[in-house]
C-alpha cells in the first residue's frame, strides 16, 4: 500500500481519565492497539471511523483531514461516519438480523465505490460460500466474524479498524479465525489497526504495536521492540510479558511431531508442529518471559529441549517483586526471560555477560 | 335499516388520521429515539398530554384555535375559505392531536429497541442515515410500525369527546359512529344503538386480536 500515515491527535475527557494520543501511525500493515480494558482503544478507534466527536484535536488520513476542532482554526471538519473510507469491524460483528449473509455482503456491496475486491474473491478467502443463505441468529460466533469481516472487505476500505473483533470468542474459535485475519493481510494488503488487551492474539498478525494505558500512548513502534521493553511490564499487568521472535520452518519432523525453526542462532529450535506450516515458511514465534531459563552453561540431560547461546543486554528489577525480568540477545534478536531475583544474585547475572536461554518447547503451542 | 353513513365516515376519517400522523410521528419518533437534547422531556410530556387531559380540554383549545380571527384558523379560512370548526378537515386535525401518543409512543420504543449499534455498523458501510433509516431502522422497528398504525386506527375510531366539541353532528361531515350512538341512545332509538355498538366492539375486537396475533406470530429480530 501506499505510504501514507494516519495523524491522530484528539482529547476525549472520560470521568475516569481522559484520554489524550498524538500520533503518527504509518499506514501500512498491521498496526496492533493495545492496552488493559478501558484505557481508551475502543474510543480511539471509534473516533478514527467518526462514531464519536473528539472534545478537541485532528484526525488525517493521509491528504484527507477527516476532523478538525481547534480553538483558532475555521471552519471546523467533522466528516460523516459513513464518508470516511474505513471499515470498521465491530467486536459483535453486528450483521443486520433482519437480512441472510448474503444480503448482509450485497448491502457493502451496493454502497462500496468502484475498485474493491470482488465478492467472489471475499467468499473465498473466507469461506463464506457455505454460510451464504443463512441468518445471523443460525451462526456461531466464530462464523458471524468471519462473515462480518468479509462485509467490512467488501466496502472497499482505505483503512481497516478492528475493534477487538475475537473478544467475544473462546480460544478454539480464536484459533479458527486467526488464520482468516492472515489470509486477509496477505490477500488485501489492507492498512490495518487492530485493537485488543490480547497480546498473544495480536502478535502473529501486528507489525507494529501502540501501547495504550490510562488514555496516554505509553509505547509505539515496530512490534519487537514495544514488546521486548523492560518498562512496560506495569502496563502488561493483564499481559504476559514476552518477546516475539521471528524465523523460519527448517524442519518438519512428522515422527516427533516438531517443527524446527531457524531463528537465525546457532541451534534450532523446536516447537509442536502447525498443520498450516510448510518448510521455507516465516513465521512469529512469541514466548513468554515466564517459559524461558537461564543457564551458564549449556545444561545436559535436560527435558528442555531449546537450548540457545545469548548475550544479556538489560537486567531489570521491580521494587517489591521476587521476580525480574532479563533482556537478552539471540542472534540479532530479543527475547525475554523471567527468573528469581534469588536465582538472578546466584548465577551474577550481569550485562553483557553469555549466557544460555532454555524455552520450553511446550511454550509454542497454539502460537506458531 | 342502520344508517351506515357514521360508520364509513368514521372509517374514512381513521384512514385519514393514520396517514397523516405516520408523516407527522415517524420523524417527531426518530428524533426523540436518537437525540441527546435537553428539550427531549420536555417534547415527549407534549406528546403525552393527550392521554391525562380531559378530551373536553384539547376540545376546548381546538375550538379557540380554529376560530377564523386565531392563527391557525384565519389561515385555513385565507386557503379555503372553509372554516375548521365543524369541519372534516377540523376533526382530522382534533383526531391527529388526541391519537398523537398512540402513534408516537410505540414508534419510539420501536426506535430506541434498535439502538445504535446496526445504525453505526450501517454508517461503516456507507449507508448515509436517511439510507440507514430506510434499510435498517425501519425494517428492525417494523412490527412498532405496525402497531403504532393501529392502535392510532383503532384508537380514532373510538373517540368521541374531543369530536363532539369540535366536529358536531353534521350527516356526511362530522357524525362519526360514536357520535351517531349516543344521538340514538338519547332519543331513546337502542335498536339503532345496539346495531352500531355491536359493530364497533366487534370491529374493535378483531383489530386487538390482530395487533396480538402478530405479535406472536412475527417476533421481531432485533440485537
Amino acid at each position: 500500500m501506499s505510504a501514507d500515515t494516519l495523524d491522530i491527535r484528539v482529547r476525549v475527557a472520560f470521568p475516569e481519565f481522559e484520554l489524550d494520543v498524538d500520533e503518527r501511525i504509518n499506514l501500512s500493515g498491521v498496526t496492533a492497539v493495545i492496552g488493559p480494558s478501558g484505557s481508551g482503544k475502543s474510543t480511539l478507534l471509534r473516533a478514527i471511523a467518526g462514531f464519536a466527536a473528539p472534545a478537541e484535536g485532528r484526525i488525517a488520513c493521509g491528504a484527507e483531514t477527516w476532523f478538525d476542532l481547534e480553538a483558532s482554526k475555521r471552519p471546523r471538519i467533522n466528516t460523516p461516519a459513513h464518508k470516511r473510507p474505513v471499515g470498521y469491524l465491530f467486536q459483535d460483528g453486528r450483521l443486520f438480523p433482519h437480512m441472510n449473509v448474503a444480503s448482509n455482503l450485497a448491502y457493502a456491496v451496493k454502497r462500496a465505490p468502484p475498485g474493491g475486491p470482488t465478492p467472489e474473491s471475499v467468499i473465498d478467502a473466507l469461506d463464506l460460500a457455505p454460510l451464504l443463505l443463512r441468518r445471523p441468529s443460525s451462526l456461531s460466533g466464530g462464523e458471524r466474524q468471519r462473515a462480518a469481516l468479509g462485509r467490512t472487505l467488501l466496502t472497499h476500505p482505505s483503512l481497516l479498524l478492528l475493534d477487538e473483533p475475537l473478544s467475544a470468542l473462546d480460544d478454539d474459535r480464536k484459533r479458527a479465525i486467526l488464520p482468516y485475519l492472515e489470509t486477509v493481510q496477505t490477500r488485501f494488503e489492507l492498512p490495518t489497526l487492530y485493537v485488543s488487551h490480547n497480546i498473544d492474539e495480536v502478535a502473529r498478525l501486528a507489525d507494529r504495536a501502540l501501547v495504550l494505558n490510562d488514555g496516554a500512548v505509553v509505547a509505539h513502534g515496530p512490534l519487537q521492540d514495544v514488546l521486548e521493553r523492560l518498562d512496560l511490564s506495569a502496563t502488561y499487568g493483564v499481559f504476559e510479558p514476552g518477546a516475539v521472535l521471528n524465523g523460519v520452518v527448517a524442519r518438519q519432523d512428522t515422527d516427533s511431531g516438531l517443527a524446527q525453526i531457524d531463528v537465525g542462532a546457532p541451534d534450532l529450535l523446536k516447537a509442536p508442529l502447525s498443520f498450516a506450516l510448510q518448510t521455507g515458511d516465516k513465521i512469529r514465534i512469541r514466548i513468554r518471559a515466564r517459559d524461558v531459563a537461564i543457564a551458564l552453561e549449556r545444561p545436559q540431560r535436560i527435558s528442555i529441549q531449546n537450548c540457545l547461546p545469548a548475550r544479556i543486554l538489560e537486567i531489570e528489577s521491580a521494587a517489591e517483586s521476587a521476580m525480574i525480568d532479563i533482556l537478552v540477545e539471540i542472534g540479532d534478536q530479543h527475547a525475554r526471560a523471567r527468573i528469581t531475583a534469588d536465582s538472578a544474585k546466584e548465577l551474577g547475572l550481569i550485562v553483557d555477560q553469555d549466557v544460555f536461554v532454555l524455552v520450553k518447547t511446550v511454550s509454542f503451542e497454539g502460537r506458531v | 335499516m342502520t344508517d351506515i353513513g357514521p360508520l364509513i365516515l368514521t372509517a374514512k376519517l381513521a384512514a385519514v388520521t393514520t396517514i397523516a400522523l405516520f408523516l407527522v410521528g415517524v420523524p417527531l419518533a426518530w428524533w426523540l429515539s436518537q437525540t441527546r437534547s435537553a428539550a427531549k422531556p420536555i417534547i415527549e410530556a407534549v406528546t403525552a398530554l393527550p392521554l391525562v387531559l380531559p378530551p373536553t380540554v384539547i376540545g376546548f383549545y381546538l375550538l379557540i384555535a380554529f376560530n377564523p380571527n386565531a392563527p391557525l384558523g384565519g389561515f385555513w379560512v385565507s386557503v379555503t375559505g372553509d372554516t375548521l370548526a365543524f369541519s372534516f378537515a377540523g376533526l382530522v386535525i382534533a383526531s391527529m392531536i388526541y391519537s398523537l401518543p398512540f402513534m408516537v409512543q410505540p414508534l419510539q420504543s420501536a426506535f430506541e429497541a434498535v439502538g445504535r449499534a446496526p445504525l453505526e455498523a450501517a454508517a461503516s458501510l456507507r449507508a448515509s442515515p436517511m439510507d440507514a433509516f430506510f434499510t435498517i431502522a425501519a425494517p428492525l422497528a417494523g412490527r412498532g410500525c405496525l402497531t403504532a398504525g393501529i392502535l392510532t386506527f383503532a384508537h380514532t375510531i373510538g373517540e368521541f369527546g374531543v369530536v363532539l366539541m369540535v366536529g358536531g353532528a353534521i350527516p356526511g361531515e362530522t357524525k362519526l359512529i360514536s357520535i351517531a350512538i349516543y344521538e340514538h341512545v338519547e332519543t331513546l332509538n337502542y335498536a339503532e344503538a345496539h346495531a352500531l355498538s355491536a359493530i364497533l366492539l366487534a370491529f374493535s375486537f378483531v383489530v386487538l386480536l390482530s395487533v396480538y396475533a402478530l405479535n406472536r406470530k412475527f417476533p421481531i429480530h432485533v440485537g
